[in-house]
């Protein structure tokens, strides 16, 4: 048995009809699309998670327990920055995977470190935030609502901070092996990731922070 | 140093899990060194552990599923003895100890037997019946696989260092909250489901994907075969409900460990919305159980008739209600947690209305078997059993759909006698009819014949006298998890159901005589073309056991059943489809990632349990390192040289002429029933 | 039978290709960036200002929140209703189908059980 070392630049491996479209006339589908397709689905099952802590979160948010509620401990200014952060984070990205089709490494690289900073700064801020309610008093053990706003909250972060790593793992493999087919899908799935993470922002910043600011 | 760790977690002062304990550490030491001795690890490291092949994973999965359902079906005759003796008496086991017994059953046989023979079966025939080479993600396969089985293993340490929970199979707050549960057992439980629940997932995600995006050329949807369409709605339902049981757990876990308040008793906690959760995830859970069963029935009915299966569209359109429906039921387990009558009402219904393309799935296996020559080996045997006990099952659930009915038989041993007649009815005997149907295909020889009958009609006969008795305890008033009882009423069924315990104990028993013998006495049951049962599917074209790559060239599909086209036509024209072009074919490489994520997942998990912070930290390193030398690999795939290809396939063609002439020779039209 | 090839969720064929690619692929996220920014702003300037009659502005939020997600889907995803992307838009209404059988089930059970079930002691937590 030979070993076969990935190709740089080949079409597809490991199936006889990698260019089949999907619905049965040719045969199995690309790499490509069976990478980006299991990713996807993987997101479905991800924001279906999200979507149990939005449900704890919409029953406990009255349940405060005599401590503060939402309208009494959430900043405008800290919300704003932070979506500000991950929608410009976003649009590096995109600029990124532009980067990756042209295959130029400069940009590439340059792109994505502007994204992993506005991602970090984006959790400087949740930090800031998380302590200053948990200096004050009002932390995640003081009641269900704040059990459920910090959880909710603080598991995007927590995605967010394993697609930092991730993100570091890209630019590590961007430059040690180049643009190679695999890593080139893999970065299809990180952008997937970070794009559907703002989309739960969008929620969390919509229906926690605003909502929460107006009840 | 060691968390909450001490020599006190060990049980010394308990003698029943001592002795356990000890009894399987000395046979698992003497196992391991034995292997040892004979030289056996380099061939199950290299060929088994390390596997990233869709039918060894699948047959380790159908190992381990047989493996705990031993330990699983230990702790029910402990049960049943326990309960037997009871009567006005405390019986052999304390109530901690018995709590934990029947957590530890129901946790075992839902997340350790089922789930992985279901499990299991799917991964082994999906990419052989779809006619393709794997599933769409192999080495994610193996880190499924090897996560479950770190699941499994650390629900058995429970047994030797610490404790299991003693809240029941699902862990309902308050009695789950630290107050009241301050020890290790829930937590070990909550880890090992986290884990596995991780294997799982990543399963489903792998499977639909393969469904939807890797079929033979011309297999179009409404060419699948209905277990592949049974297996895409029970992995649709794996991905769209495992994130609901990790995101509870992980509530509970953070009650638990952090001190939030989802849902403790004090600062708003709200305990009611557990159930909710929970369920929300447990009734589809249920359904990704049984609707593989469903699917293999319908392969082996069809095979078994040596007919078509009957209405493949309404199959697969009921099939795809029940995906959708088993979303809408799930209030049903906590009628009685007072949601009112409008709640009631609705969910009351939608579980009456999910009853009715199961209907509509039974009546097309009736009307597949009726004008069709019916062979009753032992698959078929599990399915004319599964007709007659999931339909007598299903029916008490319907009765239990009803609230004012379920006021009164919620918790009570009906309920308990419902629930295992669907599970062991559909579930379990349609586990053990895909594990006879595929075994041959598996491995290259059949099961004893015998055997397997002896077994099935132990299990039949023994589960109705085991579980009958629970249904008529539940209308008396027996709740279930009882560990004494003063009824005088109660005690003649306790012990029946005990008598029914014993037969299907020898039901088991005789399934491991079974797999014994059949693989001792191979040489004489072997199987050279490939295609035992005269099927007609794919899978059934390719030898037995199939080589690495699954196929030598990917067959066209042109119609339903497209093996039974080709046999059909082989067998007019006495002589095989032309001699296809071989190629050389690349096959995904062997990689120890699972197996090394799931040794750090055991470490992570362990040290969760007992609070030992600084081995969580090297666990979660580990494990991440791990994912990072997996995706430093420069080298994926092997290939296999096109003579070697050519050489397998010709065999098995060879095998297959011989068996079509002899056929043709005796001018039977059972040609392959003379090799059977 | 028609042979349409399906294309990668977030893929889009000529992204990034040759210099048209460039171009083409900046003014599609700068386009999709310009209207999540129009969508954020208004999402606060109905949240922390009187625009929208107080108890519609829930109402706005929700609307508007969707609104940013299809533009995310959109522009960064490139999730488009084309037959090529069929199964991804599928996958994607299964999700959120869930999601909201999840969410809105959830909190209409629970509603009632708080009714209904509602502690003796504590009643800070009731609506």
């Amino acid at each position: 048995m030979n070993s076969v070392a990935i190709p740089a630049d080949s079409a597809g491996s490991g199936h006889a009809h990698s260019h089949a479209p999907g619905h049965g006339a040719g045969g199995p589908a690309a790499k490509r699309i069976v990478v980006a397709y299991g990713f996807w689905i993987y997101l479905i099952s991800d924001i279906i998670m999200f979507s149990a802590l939005f449900a704890a979160y919409a029953v406990l948010a009255p349940a405060t327990a005599g401590g503060p509620s939402a309208r009494q401990i959430f900043d405008p200014n800290s919300v704003a920055i932070e979506t500000a952060c991950l929608l410009a984070s976003s649009f590096a990205c995109g600029m990124a995977s532009i980067a990756v089709g042209q295959r130029s490494m400069k940009w590439t690289q340059i792109s994505l470190v502007i994204t992993g900073l506005l991602g970090f700064v984006f959790l400087l801020f949740e930090l800031r935030e998380f302590h200053a309610l948990v200096a004050r008093g009002d932390g995640p053990t003081h009641s269900a609502f704040l059990s459920a706003f910090f959880t909710l909250v603080g598991c995007h972060g927590l995605h967010i901070t394993a697609g930092l790593l991730w993100l570091g793992t890209m630019m590590a493999q961007f430059y040690a092996k180049g643009f190679r087919r695999d890593i080139q899908y893999r970065y299809m799935c990180f952008s997937l990731f970070w794009h559907a993470l703002d989309i739960i922002w969008v929620a969390i910043f919509s229906l926690v922070y605003l909502v929460g600011m107006n009840l | 140093m060691f968390g909450k760790l001490t020599w006190e977690a060990i049980p010394f002062d308990q003698p029943i899990p001592l002795v356990t304990s000890a009894v399987l550490i000395v046979v698992l030491t003497g196992l391991l060194l034995w292997v040892a001795v004979k030289g056996y690890i380099p061939y199950l490291w290299k060929e088994w552990i390390t596997s990233v092949d869709h039918k060894r994973i699948g047959i380790m999965y159908c190992l381990l599923a047989l493996v705990m359902l031993l330990r699983g079906f230990s702790d029910a005759l402990m049960m049943r003895s326990q309960q037997a003796l009871a009567f006005n008496a405390p019986g052999y086991l304390p109530p901690e100890h018995y709590d934990q017994i029947f957590s530890a059953h129901g946790t075992i046989m839902i997340f350790f037997v089922a789930m992985p023979f279901v499990v299991g079966l799917m991964n082994f025939a999906v990419p052989l019946q779809l006619g393709v080479r794997d599933v769409a993600f192999p080495t994610l396969n193996s880190v499924s696989f090897w996560l479950t089985a770190a699941g499994a293993l650390l629900v058995n340490v429970s047994l030797v260092v610490g404790e299991f929970a003693r809240t029941g199979w699902l862990p309902f707050p308050p009695l789950s909250e630290l107050t009241y549960s301050p020890g290790v057992g829930v937590d070990y439980y909550a880890w090992s489901l986290e884990l596995s629940g991780i294997g799982t997932l990543m399963a489903g995600i792998n499977m639909v994907t393969t469904i939807l995006k890797m079929r033979a050329p011309g297999m179009s949807y409404t060419r699948m075969p209905v277990f592949c369409w049974t297996s895409l709605a029970s992995n649709l339902l794996i991905v769209a409900a495992f994130p609901i049981l990790t995101a509870s757990l992980a509530m509970l876990l953070l009650d638990r460990y952090v001190g939030f308040h989802f849902f403790t008793n004090e600062a708003g906690g709200n305990p009611m919305m557990f159930m909710n959760l929970i369920w929300a995830w447990g009734h589809p859970e249920v359904y990704i159980l049984v609707l593989p069963a469903f699917g293999v029935f319908s392969e082996v009915i069809a095979t078994f008739s040596s007919k078509p299966l009957f209405g493949y569209r309404s199959m697969v359109i009921a099939t795809m209600a029940i995906c959708l429906l088993s979303f809408l039921v799930w209030l049903h387990h906590f009628f009685t947690m007072g949601p009112g009558g409008d709640v009631n009402g609705f969910f009351g219904i939608m579980s009456m209305i999910i009853a009715i393309p199961t209907g509509v799935k039974l009546f097309n296996w009736l009307f597949t078997m009726y004008g069709g020559r019916v062979r009753f080996t032992s698959p078929m045997l599990w399915a004319v059993g599964f007709m007659v006990t999931f339909a007598l099952g299903g029916m008490t659930g319907v009765l239990l759909a009803v609230p004012p009915a379920d006021f009164v038989l919620h918790n009570s041993l009906f309920l308990v006698a419902h629930f295992h007649n669907v599970i062991i009815g559909g579930v379990l005997f349609g586990a053990f009819a895909g594990y006879t149907y595929w075994f041959p295909k598996a491995f290259g020889f059949s099961l004893d014949e015998r055997l397997g009958k002896a077994a099935f009609w132990c299990w039949f006969v023994g589960f109705y006298v085991a579980f009958m008795p629970l249904y008529v305890l539940g209308l008396l008033g027996m709740t279930r998890r009882m560990q004494h009882y003063t009824q005088p009423e109660w005690y003649p069924w306790v012990l029946v159901a005990g008598l029914g315990a014993l037969i299907v104990l020898t039901g088991i028993i005789l399934q491991v005589t079974q797999l014994t013998v059949s693989i001792r006495t191979r040489a004489h049951r072997r199987e050279l073309t490939g295609d035992p049962w005269d099927g007609r599917t794919l899978e059934w074209a390719t030898s037995s056991p199939p080589p690495a790559y699954n196929f030598a060239v990917l067959h066209n599909v042109e119609s339903e059943e497209p093996y039974w086209g080709m046999k059909l036509e082989a067998r007019e024209n006495l002589h095989l489809l032309a001699e296809p072009k071989y190629e050389a074919i690349e096959v995904p490489r062997n990689s120890p990632t699972g197996f090394i994520t799931a040794f750090f997942a055991v470490v992570t998990g362990f040290s969760l349990i007992w609070h030992i912070w600084w081995l969580v930290v090297l666990g979660l390193v580990g494990a991440y390192a791990t994912f990072v030398v997996l995706a430093w690999r420069d080298v994926v795939e092997t290939t296999i040289p096109v003579e070697e290809v050519a050489r397998e396939d010709r065999a098995n063609r060879a095998a297959r002429l011989d068996a079509l002439r002899a056929a043709g020779r005796a001018k039977r039209p059972q040609a392959q029933e003379a090799l059977a | 039978m028609s042979v349409q090839g399906d294309i990668a969720p977030g893929y889009e064929s000529e992204e990034g290709e040759g210099p048209e690619g460039i171009r083409e692929g900046v003014r599609s996220y700068l386009l999709g960036l310009a209207l999540a920014i129009a969508l954020t702003l208004a999402s606060f300037a109905v949240a922390r200002t009187h625009i929208i009659y107080g108890p519609g502005i829930p109402v706005a939020l929700v609307a508007l929140a969707v609104a940013q997600m299809g533009i995310h889907l959109v522009f960064f995803l490139h999730i488009t209703t084309a037959p090529d992307n069929t199964n991804n838009v599928l996958a994607l209404a299964f999700g959120v189908l869930i999601v909201f059988v999840l969410v809105f089930g959830t909190v209409w059970v629970m509603d009632h059980m708080n009714h209904n079930m509602a502690p003796m002691q504590d009643m800070t937590g009731m609506q």
